[in-house]
């Protein structure tokens, strides 16, 4: 024993330093935390991320736009449509296509499906991380309804696929509009479960309440978004700020709140849920008649130049940036995923706070690994 | 303030600075060394308020390496792309941007690991997806033979 050792007793609060991850239960995939703890308080966080990279921005310079949907599916995946969505928008941006509303329409409805489904899924999850286990039976059972609606139009009930270049893969099924309705009916019944379980529960408020504050500045700077972001204030829906598909149509809120605490990042994604309700609600009854897909070339190429396109994922702000040269395949491809960004701000928020409010605040931050790899 | 304005105070900064419309955000490439004045200038003036970075890409053109910036501003709610090349392919390097933007510390990561790009003043610039084995992968000239298939 050298003297050091002998120096230490249970008093003093050395700084030593735990593995968290790969294969932790509350990141839901393989996400590595290297936490520098003093006692039981996080001084430093630095995450190792690359266990599921699977190169896709390279992948995408070597297919065709039309393959590349299929891959998106693959980052986000409980926002797969949306991220599909992402591609098409910016390929018939590129081609200059007016889309027919039904179309328009038919994409937000599966967009603000895509966006429950997976608010719920982060609920019954966030629900079991902090030992909540109830929440994960609740929450997985509304899901199975949308999923069951997804199957039924798509075929796929996690990775749709469903959009392509100049609208959808196929139309609606002759069901839809009813079963959505039924499950609209149905989730506004049991929505105010969510609130019983956990909302006003004390154990939850201890544990969320005051916990993981990110300011309006630091969410702004670290570029924080989706409900995350505007927990904190910050104003950055892009369903508002470039309203794309049918969105300039619909009236919905934004919601915002100013503590930033993970506990108001958790009421921002259960009203979320309700605000989509009210949109589906909007359209669900006006699918206009028309086409489902408009004729495109069959091969695909955009001309000379760059695009970029924002969507707003159940996350945060997509962004698909490409670069084309006038070929059939991309130049460059960027992803900006929210998660990727999102994941930045996790040490800072969490230093100062205990080890075991680290799967709160990560919990609350509903990051998507393979999102944050791509 | 909208793109002929924008473009009026950015010919102000700095002589050397090209300016493009483009079709969908005004682009503005910059000589190499100029990134991180202008930049800080563009989010410090109260007129222009570009605070929040919400894309940073790398981008090999072939001959040269660069990087895109994408900036928005949340006061004013203009855009604005900020570019800058360089043809040193053998140790490429610019400015980093993270004491401006935080967000771009990972940003910056990620441009490093993947396109060799490295970024002077960053304050943990290591490799983030690969480790240090492998070469830059989304550089034109990378060879994998056995993972990449072409047609």
């Amino acid at each position: 024993m050298d003297d050091n050792e002998k120096n230490i007793t249970a008093d003093d609060h050395q700084e030593y330093v735990i593995n968290m991850g790969p294969q932790h239960p509350s990141t839901h995939c393989v996400l590595r935390l290297v936490v520098s703890l003093k006692g039981e308080i996080v001084q430093n966080i630095k995450p190792h991320i690359g266990y599921v990279h699977r190169g896709i921005e390279k992948m995408c310079e070597s297919i065709t736009y039309p393959q590349i949907i299929h891959l998106t599916d693959r980052m986000d995946y409980l926002s797969a449509h949306i991220n599909n969505e992402a591609v098409c928008l910016n390929v018939e941006k590129a081609l200059e296509i007016d889309i027919p509303d039904r179309i328009k329409v038919i994409r937000t409805i599966m967009s603000e499906l895509t966006r429950i489904q997976s608010h719920q899924l982060w609920w019954a999850s966030f629900g079991m991380d902090l030992g909540g286990l109830t929440c994960f039976f609740y929450g997985l059972r509304d899901r199975e309804k949308v999923l069951d609606i997804f199957e039924e139009t798509c075929g796929g009930r996690m990775i749709v696929s469903y959009n392509c270049p100049g609208g959808l893969m196929y139309d609606i099924h002759p069901n839809f509009q009813k079963r959505v309705k039924e499950f609209i009916k149905y989730f506004r019944k049991t929505l105010p479960e969510y609130d019983q379980l956990l909302t006003g529960n004390i154990i939850f408020e201890e544990r969320s309440k005051g916990v993981g504050q990110l300011s309006l500045e630091d969410a702004i700077a670290y570029g924080v978004t989706g409900p995350s972001g505007r927990a904190s204030g910050f104003s950055c829906d892009v369903r508002k700020q470039e309203p794309y598909s049918a969105y300039d149509r619909v009236k919905f809120n934004e919601v915002l709140f100013t503590e930033g605490d993970t506990y108001h990042r958790y009421l921002a994604r259960i009203e979320e849920m309700r605000e989509s309700m009210d949109i589906i609600e909007q359209l669900i009854d006006n699918i206009p008649e028309g086409p489902y897909v408009v004729k495109m070339k069959p091969v695909i190429k955009l001309p000379e130049g760059e695009y970029y396109q924002r969507v707003e994922t159940a996350r945060g702000e997509l962004g698909v940036y490409i670069i084309s040269d006038g070929n059939k395949n991309p130049y460059r491809v960027k992803f900006r995923s929210p998660n990727f960004v999102n994941l930045s701000v996790l040490n800072k928020i969490s230093q100062g706070f205990k080890i075991a409010d680290l799967v709160a605040i990560g919990g609350s931050l509903d990051l998507v690994i393979p999102d944050i790899d791509r | 303030m909208d793109n002929t304005q924008l473009e009026e105070f950015i010919k102000k900064l700095d002589q050397d600075i090209e300016i493009n419309e483009g079709k969908q955000y005004l682009e503005v490439t910059l000589p190499a060394d100029k990134i991180h004045s202008v930049a800080s200038q563009l989010k410090e003036d109260e007129k222009t308020r570009f605070d929040y970075l919400f894309c940073l890409t790398g981008v090999d053109y072939g001959q040269d390496l660069g990087v895109v910036y994408h900036l928005r501003s949340t006061v004013h709610s203009h855009y604005i792309v900020l570019k800058v090349r360089t043809s040193d392919r053998e140790n490429p390097h610019f400015d980093s941007v993270t004491d401006i933007w935080q967000t771009a510390e990972y940003h910056e990561r990620e441009v490093y690991d993947l396109l060799g790009i490295s970024f002077n003043n960053h304050p943990d610039l290591r490799r983030l997806f690969l480790d240090s084995s492998w070469g830059y992968p989304l550089r034109k000239d990378y060879v994998d033979d056995i993972n990449i298939v072409t047609k």
